[in-house]
């Protein structure tokens, strides 16, 4: 690159050369902000999902690139949103990849201070445990009067309206129609 | 929406909680509607509203019984289609007595059960059929209309700026826009959200509200309906496919104890006789033979046998106070935070405190996870870490962009969203959990011989998993919800394929279709702009793909379209179907002529005029003869702590409430309490999301949302001292928490006889975890619900504000009695026959349960 060029590539130069004298056009500009390109143009691959917020189901795509997500935008072909998102919604990216976001099991024993970290295989096996001794414990097979029951009210089940409808019917299925545990309510009542 | 001519907005700020679906309400604006804003606030729905109505929190029903009059005292009801349509015409038993014959009560209250016998409010002649005696001039005085007339002829302008502290005017104007929108050329749509859902009345807050509709013609046209605008993802979608006590998938019942006893005697005590739920049989086989698969034979009940049994309410709030009570030892919580979320969060901590074990699943350790070791009382040294024996299991969650699956919006449509990345780490979805922790279950119970344990054994559980973690395909799931053919297990097309033989299976009846042809129709994503303005090809709406219930009423009893311009589904006489802009909710080949046979049963007895085909009447009901725990008509009662006495009646609550009387659940006196002066309500902001744990640990919103605050008329301000910017303390006899105060026009307090009622403005979010903290509302809310839904009341109750940071977070529940000195004099919120309702486990009285849910967040 001989010194010419990088004279003219110099804005003061250019200013004067394209008579942008003021540098509101396009001189001002650097090379870098002229290749900028939006995170959305470089993604590998777009998404289509939905927005976790609130009820109104906004249409989302989800851009991924090198294996992680890059952005999240509106979906414009969505009927409901055409394209918007609002404050809750447009920080999905954040709510997804943010740092807040906890990794590995943990596990606080009886009496205990502080959290301990748990493999994540261990922590089933046990949960499945406890389930089946509180439900072995608990068990009503028959009222006073001899009417079934078959159930435990010794466990209870809080949540739903977060998740999908096929978690929401496997929770359902296994707990009340597998371990007879009725107490099984979301946020439908909050 | 967009169609709509008239849209009242009450108990909703749908422009900060509901953004982008307030779009649509714009866009009927811009095609000339009236907007209406019923709230105690003014928020920025009310500033794009033509009409703002500032009201006293926990009046609603007073405001509507007004309308209710107004259109049927001027006669500006939509008399074609209240005739053909409702159930205006039908008699109503002679037995039956209102509230205002009674003080307060209707007819059938048993003191002695503390609950309602709902015998007096039958049809004459018994049944709902479409056969029941009626009056289609509507001048018979036991027909419902003029029982609906007399019911609100008390609910006068003067008593609703009695009761609601509108003016008459303002009254009229509402009234006037919703009439001038209805009718043949015209609709009107109503929006509600939690600010009427939770009361002690919440339910007929709704019915009131469907009173208006169903005259005025509204409901199953384009631009009309109800609509709630729920708060969650997919609280639609677990309402239907229900995470809830009282439901089976699909809105069957769960199987009462020493009622239905037996398959059969659950059959026989759920099946309508008449009308859409005559098929239930169906959908309850094929219900069992997707659980239970080849261990649910016809000789066995189809293993109806492995079902437990309810016996009254196991819902959220009674489970807590059993839970502190010592009675409940293992606790699942998968995406919800109820120390913040539910009321009285000391209550549930104490709660927490006495189980064996917790699971938390969720993002981060939110303040349900993290209950041992940071809370008010832990602070104030009265509860200790080490003493607490709860084992806790963390289980981080996978995000929405890390798994497949659909939600359930407001509107019942069912969106897929698909799997972007890996979940990180350990985090994994709930469908992975529970599918997991099943297959170890089975493991664990696999070859007992125990009678209990052939359930799980029985279960079916043997979806394809897939991916480094083994995850669950939810579209199998999805496939099973959908139902199928039990022989070539082939997708069926949807419920009118469902048998009772054992021949279908099938997860949740009125999702059936969603995997039709084998394909995820919830996944379906034709662009918008592609397609008509019902947008039939984006999404799948239950049921069948209708976008529109009960549409079948958008025509008149011949099947036209009432107008041109709201022209939506309608007889074709050449193809002899119906047909139209959605799919017919309605029998497609049954003509507008047809009428049912003498004794007709099932779907035979729905007549070609009767859109409501739900319904054994197949009409619209203006009067509920049953189903409803606390009245066939919506009648206005005070909330449980109130600031004034109620105009109307003795009974100054509702009377089938549930309460829950116990030392860590004071209540208030049940108005006028001085100790409690102020009206107190809480809302949501656009920027954080309910318990705040998909908000408060984000930077970017809890930068626009930094802090709790209240908001405090100027008024209020002067009167106790409260400067903008600076601190108050709330408190009620629950807790005590602090908050910065807002000082704003925006709360303007109201003339009620004479006397100026002062309300505070408390958004939920917030609790001790996350980037912003701040002390949590609902610590100041007792438990206390509506008799049909067992929700709770936060939307109106009492509550004291003073100056400054005085709190010294002392909660009820550990700190002993909060205020010192007698407890003022009492005041009776029940009649006598009332008051000495008997009491239930865990200090619960009154009240059910058991009813049909929707209307939460």
């Amino acid at each position: 690159m001989g010194l010419w060029d990088a004279l003219a590539r110099w804005p003061v130069v250019r200013q004067i050369r394209e008579g942008d004298l003021r540098a509101l056009g396009d001189t001002a500009a650097s090379r870098r902000s002229r290749e900028l390109a939006p995170r959305t143009r470089v993604a590998d691959r777009v998404v289509r999902s939905i927005c976790p917020y609130c009820a109104v189901g906004c249409g989302q795509l989800v851009f991924v690139k090198d294996g992680k997500i890059s952005d999240i935008e509106g979906d414009p072909e969505s009927p409901i949103s055409q394209g918007c998102l609002c404050p809750k919604g447009a920080a999905t990216f954040q709510l997804v990849t943010g740092s807040h976001r906890l990794r590995q099991v943990l596990y606080r024993r009886p009496r205990g201070r502080e959290w301990e970290a748990l493999p994540l295989e261990r922590a089933m096996e046990m949960v499945a445990a406890r389930v089946k001794a509180t439900r072995d414990a608990t068990w009503e097979e028959e009222d006073a009067e001899g009417h079934p029951l078959r159930r435990t009210l010794g466990i209870a089940h809080l949540g739903g309206a977060t998740l999908d409808n096929e978690e929401n019917y496997l929770i359902k299925k296994l707990f009340t129609g597998g371990l007879g545990i009725v107490q099984v309510e979301n946020q439908a009542r909050i | 929406m967009q169609n709509a001519d008239c849209i009242v907005i009450q108990g909703s700020n749908m422009a900060e909680c509901h953004p982008v679906g307030f779009r649509w309400v714009m866009e009927a604006k811009r095609r000339g509607a009236t907007i209406v804003h019923v709230d105690p606030r003014f928020t920025r729905t009310s500033a794009v509203a033509d009409i703002h109505v500032p009201i006293r929190a926990g009046s609603d029903i007073a405001f509507l019984g007004g309308i209710v009059r107004y259109i049927l005292e001027n006669e500006r009801y939509f008399r074609d289609y209240v005739v053909a349509y409702t159930n205006a015409p039908t008699l109503v038993s002679e037995a039956f007595r209102d509230t205002e014959d009674l003080d307060g009560l209707f007819s059938g209250w048993d003191p002695e059960k503390g609950r309602y016998d709902p015998a007096t409010w039958q049809y004459e002649g018994g049944p709902q059929t479409a056969a029941a005696r009626s009056d289609p001039t509507l001048e018979h005085p036991r027909c419902v209309f003029q029982v609906l007339k007399r019911h609100f002829s008390r609910y006068t302008p003067e008593l609703v700026e009695e009761v609601c502290g509108v003016p008459p005017p303002l009254l009229l104007r509402v009234a006037e826009a919703l009439c001038a929108n209805s009718g043949r050329e015209r609709t009107a749509a109503f929006c509600y959200a939690v600010g009427w859902t939770q009361h002690t009345v919440g339910v007929q807050y709704i019915r009131t509200a469907a009173i208006i509709q169903l005259l005025l013609g509204n409901i199953g046209r384009p631009g009309g309906g109800i609509l709630a605008l729920r708060g969650h993802a997919s609280i639609q979608g677990s309402t239907d496919i229900p995470t809830l006590y009282n439901l089976l998938p699909g809105y069957l019942p769960m199987p009462k104890a020493g009622r239905d006893v037996g398959l059969g005697r659950y059959l026989e005590n759920h099946t309508a006789r008449t009308g859409w739920w005559s098929e239930l049989p169906k959908y309850a086989v094929s219900l069992l033979k997707a659980w239970y698969g080849e261990e649910a034979r016809q000789e066995d009940d189809w293993a109806f046998g492995c079902l437990p049994h309810i016996e009254g309410d196991h819902s959220h709030m009674v489970t807590v106070s059993a839970m502190a009570d010592g009675m409940v030892k293992g606790y699942f919580v998968m995406g919800e935070n109820p120390t913040v979320g539910s009321m009285h969060g000391a209550l549930h901590r104490k709660a927490m405190r006495r189980l064996d074990w917790l699971v938390v699943r969720d993002f981060a350790l939110t303040e349900t996870a993290d209950f041992w070791r940071d809370a008010p009382e832990i602070e104030r040294g009265e509860v200790r870490s080490e003493d607490i024996e709860t084992e806790v299991f963390f289980f981080p969650c996978a995000a929405h962009t890390e798994k497949d699956g659909a939600f359930t919006n407001t509107q019942r449509l069912l969106q897929w969203h698909h799997k972007a990345v890996e979940p990180p780490g350990d985090c994994r979805s709930e469908l992975h959990f529970v599918y997991h922790l099943g297959r170890r279950l089975k493991a664990l119970y696999a070859g007992s011989p125990e009678r209990p344990d052939r359930a799980i054994q029985a279960l079916t559980w043997d979806y394809p998993v897939s991916g480094p973690h083994d995850e669950p395909e939810a579209a199998a799931v999805l496939a099973e919800i959908s139902g199928y053919r039990v022989a070539e297990r082939r997708p069926v097309d949807g419920f009118a394929e469902l048998a009772a033989d054992g021949s279908t299976a099938c997860g949740c009846w009125i999702y059936s279709g969603s995997y039709r042809g084998g394909v995820n129709q919830p996944a379906r994503r034709e662009a918008g702009e592609r397609q008509s303005w019902v947008a039939r090809e984006w999404g799948w709406a239950w049921p069948a793909n209708r976008r529109l219930l009960y549409n079948r009423a958008s025509a008149d009893p011949e099947g036209r379209p009432w107008s041109e311009r709201k022209r939506y589904v309608w007889w074709d006489e050449e193809t002899r179907r119906w047909t139209g802009e959605d799919v017919p909710d309605f029998i497609v080949d049954r003509p507008p002529s047809y009428r049912p046979r003498r004794g007709a049963r099932g779907i035979a007895a729905i007549a070609g005029t009767h859109p409501f085909i739900m319904q054994g009447d197949g009409r619209g009901w203006l009067f509920v003869p049953n189903g409803l725990a606390d009245g066939p008509l919506p009648a206005h009662y005070e909330p449980q702590e109130s600031v004034l006495r109620n105009p109307l009646y003795g009974q100054l609550c509702n009377p089938a409430r549930i309460e829950w009387r116990r030392r860590d659940n004071p209540y208030h006196r049940a108005w006028g309490d001085p100790r409690f002066p102020y009206l107190l309500t809480t809302y949501r902001l656009t920027e954080h999301h309910t318990a705040g744990a998909m908000s408060r640990w984000l930077s970017w919103l809890a930068e626009l949302q930094p802090e709790m605050f209240c908001e405090v008329s100027p008024e209020l301000a002067s009167e106790k001292g409260l400067a903008n910017g600076g601190w108050a303390t709330l408190s009620t006899a629950r807790g005590e928490i602090e908050a910065r105060v807002l000082v704003t026009e925006r709360v303007p307090p109201l003339r009620l006889r004479g006397r100026l009622i002062h309300q505070i403005g408390v958004p939920y979010h917030w609790g001790s975890r996350g980037r912003t903290r701040g002390d949590a509302a609902n610590e100041l809310i007792g438990f206390v619900a509506d008799p049909n839904v067992s929700i709770q009341e936060s939307k109106a109750l009492s509550a004291n504000i003073e100056p400054g940071r005085r709190s010294r977070g002392r909660r009820v529940v550990t700190s002993g009695r909060l205020e010192l000195g007698p407890p003022p004099k009492p005041a009776e919120r029940d009649l006598p026959g009332v008051r000495a309702r008997p009491g239930g486990a865990h200090g619960s009285a009154a009240g059910s349960g058991g009813g049909e849910t929707k209307g939460g967040a």
